[in-house]
């Protein structure tokens, strides 16, 4: 092995395995012994690591710091929500009452757990304005493809199984054409117009007798609300359409609207973006799907249900009539249900419209400040995210939104979405959030400045950026190429 | 902030809304503070009956294993429970390392050739695989063994209905397969707890070129054949088990692997190793043109935001329990099943209607209906096994594992004996 403390570090526990050595301790056999399966059932080798607990918490902890993350690092991740997520609300998601508990159990044995649920789905609803929630899927784009299965339940109940295509406007997140797609649609894009809102003209062309749906973010992915909105809505309802809302932006939206009075019929919410389940490195999520009247039978199973009976509040599961189904093995990701409903129970009524308030002064705020340094593609007010273009600086100075991106690290600062939306050239995607203070932004406003007049003076420091950092950049093409996605005995 | 953006007030920035609907009213209780909404949710908690506290045999797709304390304290790490999915690799190597493990172990554990970075559970993770074997055959027909568990097969139902594939289920001995057949679904061991025949179940797919899906139990692999010795095509399991708390269903994770011919079918995150502008070592996420992200509605799936978190805490548990512990811990499971099997069925009016190699998970016929069984059980502080009646009887299934001791054993034992007691012999 190399003295370099590098390659210490990046070895992988299959390497650093010693024969004897165990990472916990093992309970012994406190039965009887039982006649052993058949031996040609029994397995010879397995191959594990051997280590030590000490070895595996060094480990892990010595590649975590690796990482930036939301405790750590100012994450302007466009689209991504990236808040501050409680301490309290993981703690109450540990609680034995709520981790240990089974999902077989009988319902009477776990009142509290169905409370729980049956709350959180009635405070979407309302925040929504929709008519019921089920919490069934297990992230944005399960949801997405749960709502986009009642849309084609629904037409088909009414006899409108040719209804196939489903518009998605050329902003939209890359779930929404997938989710369409795994629910039997064929996926028509439509475009943007000059402002930034569905091309009205394009929309009434589109919107015929084949539409099924529209699935539309709103704001935007450009962080746009759409001022047409309710005649959007209009033109899909009277082609015998049904307008999907992805809620991916709904931070935005929080108690200043609620989208089913716009005429949304299903909206879901990510409920790791808007109320914080910590991203995980990628999760987990969790999904709500949020439905007007008209889709409630048809809502993903199972829904928790209040029932009184002899005077007593029993709560229950319970499969809509005309359930599209199941998503998942049990009943979705309960764990961050938990964090979801203890931070609506925070913020309570008053709250939740200044989560919204100060999520879209922030925005605005890095919009004023910045615009004079980097493009602008759409100078109108935004919602809870801007996005900022390099086309000026790739075109005078050949550096690109991937550098500008790669400098923030150098300034400790997690780099915003980039080249999304496909519409905007040289996107830089910069969503703050709520949680961020005043000084944060300012902060992170006099690092993008400065990153523009380095573009100017010194664009070899953007192009090799960034550079304090485990990695320079890396080779995707190779990694795509050549594929290596595993350890192997023989490697290094 | 306001002066700077322009705006007398705050409401301004919202003026896109259409004025009817805005600010509208929220019927949402008022705030609480951090001190009495604990108080709240903990009063919530203790509405709960907890196992542990309670004696529980609950199996049946989740379960209850100990769980060394390094696993939680690693996957409590600020690093990696607040960072986002890894797209900046050069300040994600944490995460993409810790998941370049996960499915290095994953591997390691099933045999199988590559795995991705998980999914969302093993069910979805199984329909998933249909879906890709089913795109790999060009095929629309799906024959499930019965014995696969009912959940799975009603989340195959959800994901298959747009498609438009046909499932057939067949049995172990019954129900055919052709040239129409995409793939054979075979749970290892089956729902009810009983190994199955994969040798002749693989022949059975190959012989008509069906793909062969395995949904596998992960901890069984430390004592049972891994299913690449049966030639499995894709193994697919839910990974709650290695190291994830029960939580009332979820989060889970859903592992996913197969032969490396079919890898660019995948869905899901996948991450490589490769090298950086110095040369040194370093992961990515790859593979990217499967996903949505880049192919949007020709992906091979939706899957955006998956379990990265519960992915890495199960390769903290493989890593921890390492070769020893992952076969001690699947013998301490069989010989406890095996015990308490033995013990129940020595019971007046309870038999065990199944004959077969079962591992962890057994059914047991009741004398009594299995949920006033199970009621009776409650009483006296033991939750019982899941109702299986619908598929046997008057049945129940019984699962047990390394947190069930040989007292809580006997304690279910001497219980069934006695809620038994006066109810019909079969």
């Amino acid at each position: 092995m190399s003295p370099n403390d590098d390659d210490r570090r990046r070895q992988l526990l299959m390497d650093r395995s010693v024969s004897g050595r165990i990472g916990t301790t093992l309970p012994p056999l406190d039965v009887p012994l039982q006649p052993p399966p058949q031996a040609d059932q029994l397995r010879n080798e397995l191959e594990m690591p051997e280590v030590a607990e000490s070895e595996l918490v060094r480990y892990f902890s010595q590649i975590s710091q690796f990482n930036f993350s939301i405790d750590h690092n100012f994450y302007p991740l466009g689209s991504c929500t990236m808040k501050y997520n409680p301490k309290l609300n993981d703690e109450m998601a540990s609680l034995p009452g709520m981790s240990e508990i089974h999902p077989h159990q009988p319902e009477s044995t776990v009142q509290g757990a169905l409370r729980l649920a049956h709350e959180l789905q009635s405070y979407l609803t309302e925040i929504s304005g929709m008519a019921g929630t089920s919490l069934a899927p297990k992230a944005g784009a399960e949801s997405e493809m749960a709502g986009m299965l009642m849309i084609r339940a629904f037409h088909l109940a009414n006899g409108d199984g040719d209804r196939k295509d489903v518009m998605v406007p050329d902003s939209a997140h890359g779930t929404n054409p997938a989710s369409a797609a795994m629910a039997g649609f064929r996926v028509v894009e439509l475009p943007s117009d000059a402002s930034g809102n569905t091309d009205l003209e394009a929309l009434r062309a589109a919107a015929g007798d084949g539409l099924a749906a529209f699935m539309l973010t709103q704001p935007s992915t450009l962080g746009l609300f759409d001022t047409n909105i309710l005649e959007v809505t209009g033109i899909v309802r009277a082609a015998g359409g049904i307008v999907y809302g992805d809620g991916a932006n709904l931070n935005a939206l929080l108690g200043r609207v609620k989208p089913g009075d716009l005429g949304f019929d299903v909206v879901h919410s990510n409920l790791h973006k808007t109320f914080t389940q910590p991203h995980g490195g990628g999760g987990p999520g969790a999904g709500a799907v949020m439905v007007s009247e008209r889709l409630l039978p048809f809502l993903p199973t199972p829904v928790v249900e209040r029932r009184e009976e002899d005077g007593e509040v029993r709560y229950g599961l319970a499969t809509p009539p005309r359930s599209i189904g199941r998503m998942g093995a049990f009943h979705g990701n309960f764990g961050a249900l938990v964090r979801a409903y203890a931070y609506i129970r925070t913020l309570g009524d008053q709250g939740i419209a200044q989560v919204s308030e100060d999520a879209v002064i922030n925005a605005n705020y890095i919009l004023s400040r910045l615009k004079n340094d980097y493009d602008l593609p759409y100078d109108r007010t935004c919602f809870h995210e801007v996005v900022l273009s390099a086309s000026s600086l790739k075109h005078d100075y050949g550096v690109t939104a991937l550098d500008v991106a790669k400098r923030l690290i150098d300034y400790g600062i997690h780099p915003p979405t980039m080249y999304f939306p496909l519409i905007v050239d040289e996107a830089l995607m910069i969503e703050p959030t709520e949680t961020e203070s005043l000084e944060t932004l300012d902060h992170f406003i006099e690092v993008m400045k400065a990153i523009a007049r380095e573009a100017r003076e010194d664009p070899e420091l953007l192009h090799s950026a960034p550079h304090d950092t485990p990695n320079t950049r890396l080779d995707e093409a190779r990694a795509a190429r050549q594929p290596d996605l595993r350890w192997r005995p023989t490697a290094d | 902030m306001l002066d700077v953006i322009g705006v007398d007030s705050a409401d301004e920035l919202f003026q896109d809304i259409p004025a009817a609907h805005r600010n509208p009213t929220l019927d949402i209780p008022p705030p609480l503070s951090e001190l009495e909404l604990r108080r709240e949710i903990e009063a919530m908690a203790r509405q709960n009956a907890v196992p542990g506290e309670y004696a529980c045999f609950l199996g049946a797709g989740s379960y209850r294993h100990f769980i060394p304390a390094v696993v939680r304290q690693i996957a409590s790490r600020s690093e990696f429970m607040t960072g986002y999915t890894p797209y900046q690799p050069e300040v994600s190597q944490g995460t993409l390392q810790a998941h370049y493990e996960f499915q290095s172990l994953v591997c390691q554990l099933t045999g199988m050739e590559v795995s991705n970075a998980g999914m969302y559970d093993g069910a979805t993770s199984m329909a998933e695989a249909v879906l890709m074997t089913s795109r790999l055959t060009k095929r629309d027909r799906v024959a499930v063994l019965d014995s696969v568990s009912p959940y799975y097969r009603d989340v195959l139902a959800t994901y298959v209905q747009a498609p438009g594939l046909r499932i057939d289920t067949v049995s172990a001995g019954q129900g055919t397969l052709g040239d129409y057949t995409a793939c054979l679904v075979v749970q290892q061991p089956g729902f009810l707890g009983l190994m199955e025949d994969l040798d002749a179940l693989a022949r059975r797919a190959h012989d008509h070129g069906a793909l062969l899906i395995v949904v596998a139990d992960p901890i069984s692999l430390g004592m049972f054949k891994p299913p690449s010795d049966y030639d499995a095509d894709i193994v697919v399991a839910e990974g709650q088990s290695l190291g994830i708390a029960p939580t009332f269903g979820g989060p889970y994770v859903g592992i996913f692997a197969c032969k490396q011919r079919y890898v660019r079918q995948m869905p899901g995150r996948i991450v490589g190793k490769t090298v950086d502008t110095r040369g040194r070592t370093g992961y990515v996420l790859t593979l990217q043109t499967r996903e949505q992200h880049i192919r949007r509605e020709r992906a091979t799936s939706n899957i955006c935001t998956s379990v990265g978190l519960i992915a890495l805490m199960s390769a903290v548990y493989m890593a921890a329990q390492g070769k020893q512990g992952l076969r001690h811990i699947a013998e301490l499971c069989y010989h406890k099943a095996h015990y308490a099997a033995s013990l129940i069925a020595d019971i007046p009016g309870y038999s065990l209607p199944l004959k077969g190699t079962f591992f962890r998970e057994f059914v047991v016929q009741c004398p009594r209906p299995p949920q006033e069984t199970n009621r009776r059980l409650l009483e006296r502080g033991i939750i019982g096994g899941l109702d299986v009646s619908d598929q046997v009887p008057n049945s129940m299934l019984l699962c047990c594992t390394e947190v069930n001791s040989r007292e809580e054993i006997d304690t279910l034992a001497s219980a069934l004996a006695e809620v038994g007691r006066g109810g019909r012999t079969r």
